[in-house]
């Protein structure tokens, strides 16, 4: 029983004191002008309404990406270093179903709206059933080795899937270029909302009329109303089914939930389905959403929704859904008021901070102990 | 009922259990005492299947549980109140015990279950709505029986279900178990307490370093001598 109050960590405020010291002095370079952003903000205020709007949709996406990490890491306590890289895949497959139906050619809005349901419902198949094999494959033989050995299996599958999605990108009757080299390069993921939405004589920006200088498009609804949904289905999901419980209570104490009858790797492999799932999808709105396509996108996204989990307490998902968006929003006010090639930076200082003061995350706090 | 016949269990090269033999009965509590690291709980881990043993054979009403793994054999009607009492700390008394009846598929009877439950351990239905891991002590071990119970089973295993609670609160569970045998559950009882597992028990097995050194009736091994000096501080 602890009853003396927990001592303040000096040592973590005079490291995390350096380390803010540091980026002052390198402000310069860091675009940390404090002025200069203040007077861009007073000139343009409207503008830090646009980039919350950027930041929400791109951190419901890294949400998505962010449960996964989360619910993988909340049962068998693995960082899927891999699950980035589904995403990318995600991508891809989104990319080649629109383009091998036809529908990057089309301007009915019929076939578009069916081929980007086709393609969310195969990028959602494809990225569960990647990820489920993963973990068969890398993963499940090495549940007992000491923690280090799944850690760098996942590194390793990284590296094969963005390999294969390399492989992937250079396959021009999958993946057309518009114009682009070879499959090391960005490839366009076309603008098929805008497209649609040109078509049906309709304005893509769903602020134009109000006269605002701000663009809150279609594509930013969509985003917003996907990824919201797919978090409401998922929590009610863990919430209430028995599936779901089943996921929670193997979490909690594995030898308890085995003890009750409930087949561990069923549970695992459920898991990784339902996040592997959640990565297929992120990527097709990310796809819509972003244009772009390229093999190392997971990379990226991935240190990103790692950094949202834990941000929100790993484990946990509403903590991720938070995490997710505050971190999409951080990410869009430094692309807008910083510089864009700082951001991961500031993205990894955040997660430097989380871990120095708070190791458990902002939701993290857990009642009880794991018995 | 339950048979269990030359069981060796080891974890890495940790010789726990050299050759255990017991029987469960129909109907029965049956305990089994033994000071500390005499494997008493690798012994309830090994019929439930967490641990696997090396040699022997595991039977419950001719299944050969050691031949199942772990989530088969709770399907089998094997549930266990487990040492630690491995509640799960973030899920609520009642999703708790709802993971009680997670083997069985007939779930028109549920509810009733519950309100059984409730009546042995009225203080669960107080705390329905409250995570698991906020509950006292006596209380989490009520709510590791109460949700062993839900999976209705032929058989319950109960370690150190007395580990840690006050002397009033250990009376009570002891009369719970009772009254659980009545209703015609079987009990293996695992008991640093030999005292109050020896007053309930029909019979009961000594445990010294993962061999059986002793069977008797109840009655009987309370008044032998070796048990008396070891096990129940009687000089």
């Amino acid at each position: 029983m602890e009853t003396t109050k927990k001592k303040f960590n000096w040592r973590g405020l005079g490291v995390s004191l350096l380390v803010l010291y540091i980026v002052f002095l390198i402000g310069p370079i860091a675009s940390l002008d404090v002025p200069a952003i203040a007077a861009a903000i007073k000139a343009n205020p409207i503008q830090l309404i646009q980039f919350l709007i950027i930041g929400i949709s791109n951190g419901a996406i890294i949400a998505i990406i962010a449960l996964g990490y989360t619910m993988v890491y909340g049962i068998i306590e693995l960082i899927n270093f891999a699950h980035g890289d589904v995403y990318m895949i995600g991508v891809f497959t989104s990319l080649t179903v629109l383009s091998v139906t036809g529908t990057l050619d089309s301007k009915d809005p019929v076939r578009i709206t069916l081929g980007l349901i086709l393609a969310l419902v195969v990028a959602v198949v494809v990225g569960a059933v990647l990820n489920a094999s993963i973990e068969r494959l890398a993963y499940r033989r090495l549940r007992n080795a000491p923690r280090l050995a799944p850690l760098i299996s996942a590194i390793g599958m990284s590296f094969i899937i963005e390999n294969l999605g390399l492989m992937w990108a250079a396959q021009a009757w999958l993946v057309p270029s518009f114009g682009t080299t070879g499959g090391a390069s960005q490839k366009v993921f076309p603008d098929m909302l805008s497209v649609m939405f040109n078509s049906l004589g309709q304005d893509v920006n769903l602020l134009a009329s109000s006269g605002l200088p701000l663009r809150f498009t279609i594509k930013d609804l969509l985003v917003i109303i996907l990824a919201v949904s797919l978090m409401i289905g998922l929590y009610l999901f863990v919430q209430r089914t028995t599936l779901g419980k089943a996921m929670r209570a193997t979490a909690q104490n594995r030898d308890a939930a085995k003890m009750l009858g409930i087949d561990i790797d069923r549970v695992i492999t459920a898991t990784f389905l339902i996040g592997g799932g959640l990565a297929g999808a992120a990527g097709l709105m990310a796809g819509l959403y972003n244009n772009t396509a390229w093999w190392f996108m997971g990379f990226r996204a991935g240190l990103q929704a790692f950094t949202a989990a834990v941000l929100g307490g790993i484990g946990n998902i509403t903590g991720a859904m938070l995490g997710g968006f505050l971190i999409g929003l951080l990410a869009s006010f430094s692309d807008g008021y910083l510089s864009t090639r700082w951001t991961n930076a500031w993205v990894f200082t955040v997660l430097v901070l989380i871990l120095l003061f708070r190791p458990t995350g902002l939701l993290g706090e857990q009642t009880g102990q794991k018995a | 009922m339950l048979e269990l016949k030359d069981v060796h269990t080891y974890y890495g090269n940790i010789h726990a259990l050299k050759g255990i033999s017991l029987t469960v009965n129909d109907g029965e509590i049956v305990t089994l005492i033994g000071s500390n690291g005499a494997g008493k709980s690798t012994t309830l881990r090994t019929i439930q299947g967490l641990n696997k043993p090396r040699s022997g054979s595991i039977v419950l009403d001719g299944t050969e549980l050691h031949k199942l793994p772990a989530h088969q054999i709770a399907t089998m009607g094997v549930a266990q109140s487990p040492e630690g009492r491995m509640i799960f700390p973030r899920m609520t008394v009642l999703e708790n015990l709802e993971m009680g009846a997670y083997v069985r598929k007939d779930r028109s009877t549920f509810n009733d279950d519950l309100e059984h439950v409730f009546k042995l351990f009225p203080r669960l239905k107080e705390r329905i709505n409250q995570k698991g891991g906020t509950l006292s002590g006596g209380e989490q071990q009520m709510l590791a029986m109460g949700r062993a119970l839900m999976a209705k089973p032929k058989i319950l295993l109960l370690d150190e279900p007395s580990m840690g609670l006050a002397p009033l609160l250990v009376e009570l569970i002891f009369d719970i178990i009772q009254e659980i045998n009545k209703e015609g559950t079987t009990v293996l009882l695992v008991e640093q307490n030999a005292l109050m597992a020896l007053s309930i028990a029909h019979r009961g097995y000594v445990l010294q370093t993962g061999e059986i050194i002793l069977s008797d009736d109840a009655q009987s091994l309370k008044n032998n001598e070796m048990v008396k000096k070891s096990y129940l501080g009687v000089e």
